[in-house]
């Protein structure tokens, strides 16, 4: 399994922000993101997870074998740490949520209110949770906002666990990951010239066929 | 979708849910109506149907919002738009499960609220089968409308305003069948169209739903 973006251009509110993207990601290769705030790197995810047409160009694998992680970690407040992780993994057709509760430290705070955890560790649950999917491709934005040291390294021994099995890992990060084997693609240089086309309309045409 | 539909109704019945909230007001609407039009029994007695119906359908509004905004904020809609469920189905799992919170408890409650507005003995069971051939077409078109306003900040107003219009049908025949039953009229033709609009909305508005709510989720 292999995906492929070729000359992938995205957009955001019907304004193109990156153009030409290509790239090659192999089974058990990662690769990483890079570009200043603002440069489309989520649109670019965004696409690649199925959440949005592209604009332009094709991406190899179909939204089936993706799992994304965006800002938000989709976490309910009232369930427990087990009860929001057994929630996404029967809906990805899992059956445990054991190895996930492991590889990030969460065993212990499993019968607890996810509404009571703190940012990490609700941050550390949103990740966990990409594991319970068992989707072969890992599309995630800025995985390690408000993690501390310890759980950054947990997270890139979760990728590195993931990798090993055959999966593939999209990043967008701006901090060292301690991921040597991680190739880097930087987006700016991929920057559309500023265009309102007729992105607006063709939205609607989308919908009526 | 068992999953889906599972965590729903746990959250709504766990603290900050939504259960009740419609019930609630349905019985503050129908308690404060006889304190507002005056101690007439035989008033009552012709204006507990309409009562009723209005009752529950504004109570369903109320809790439209629910619906989408919370999954939206806290990331869990795009989450499950990435899941190996179709848009259709997570859209039908939502109204199902609006249905069982807010609708189902007010079909319920009706005849226990239509004694405080003296319904005739013999509308109970018009009253009941309308609310529950027309309530899960309030919690349909409601999906929809909520599904076009997810991700405006504070949509309720444009949702209700838009939602309304398209709650006015089933208001309508189901309100008119309620009526003849209080009257001891027969209420089959009403009754048939309000099962008819029910069974269109649900064949219907899941696709309309779903293809909004893609849109929306760019």
């Amino acid at each position: 399994m292999e995906l492929i973006a070729d000359n992938l251009a995205v957009a955001r509110g019907g304004v193109r922000v990156l153009e030409g993207v290509s790239f090659r990601l192999a089974a058990g290769r990662a690769l990483i993101l890079r570009g200043p705030n603002g440069s489309g790197k989520t649109t670019l995810l965004r696409t690649v997870a199925g959440l949005q047409p592209a604009a332009a160009g094709r991406i190899s694998l179909d939204r089936e074998a993706m799992a994304y992680a965006g800002h938000a970690d989709g976490i309910k407040a009232p369930l427990s740490v087990a009860e929001n992780l057994t929630f996404w993994a029967r809906m990805f057709g899992q059956a445990g949520i054991d190895t996930a509760l492991t590889a990030f430290d969460l065993r212990g705070l499993a019968d607890r209110r996810a509404g009571t955890l703190s940012a990490g560790q609700k941050r550390r649950l949103g990740l966990a949770r990409m594991i319970v999917t068992g989707r072969p491709v890992w599309v995630m934005d800025e995985p390690t906002v408000s993690l501390d040291a310890s759980a950054v390294a947990l997270f890139a021994d979760a990728v590195r666990a993931h990798l090993a099995t055959g999966g593939m890992a999209l990043l967008a990060t701006h901090i060292d990951l301690g991921l040597p084997e991680a190739a880097v693609l930087d987006v700016a240089p991929y920057r559309a010239t500023a265009q309102v086309g007729d992105a607006f309309d063709a939205d609607f045409d989308e919908v009526a066929a | 979708m068992i999953a889906l539909l599972s965590r729903d109704l746990a959250l709504a019945v766990r603290a900050g849910g939504g259960f009740g909230l419609g019930l609630a007001f349905f019985l503050i609407v129908v308690v404060l109506v006889p304190f507002g039009v005056g101690p007439d029994e035989a008033l009552h007695a012709r204006i507990a149907s309409g009562i009723l119906w209005l009752g529950a359908l504004l109570a369903c509004l109320l809790s439209l919002d629910r619906i989408f905004a919370l999954d939206f904020e806290d990331g869990s809609l795009d989450l499950l738009a990435t899941a190996p469920l179709p848009t259709e189905a997570l859209v039908s799992v939502k109204a199902a499960a609006h249905w069982l919170v807010t609708g189902l408890p007010l079909v319920a409650a009706a005849p226990v609220l239509a004694i405080l507005l003296n319904l005739p003995a013999m509308g109970y069971g018009a009253l009941v089968l309308s609310l529950l051939l027309g309530t899960p077409a309030l919690s349909v078109i409601g999906t929809f409308g909520a599904a076009l306003t997810v991700g405006i900040k504070r949509g309720g107003l444009l949702m209700s305003l838009l939602v309304l219009p398209l709650y006015v049908p089933t208001l309508i025949f189901g309100a008119e069948a309620a009526r003849r039953g209080a009257e001891g009229l027969d209420w089959t033709t009403p009754m048939l169209m309000l099962a008819g609009i029910t069974c269109g909305v649900i064949a219907v508005l899941p696709f309309a739903s779903a293809a909004v709510l893609r849109v929306n989720l760019r």
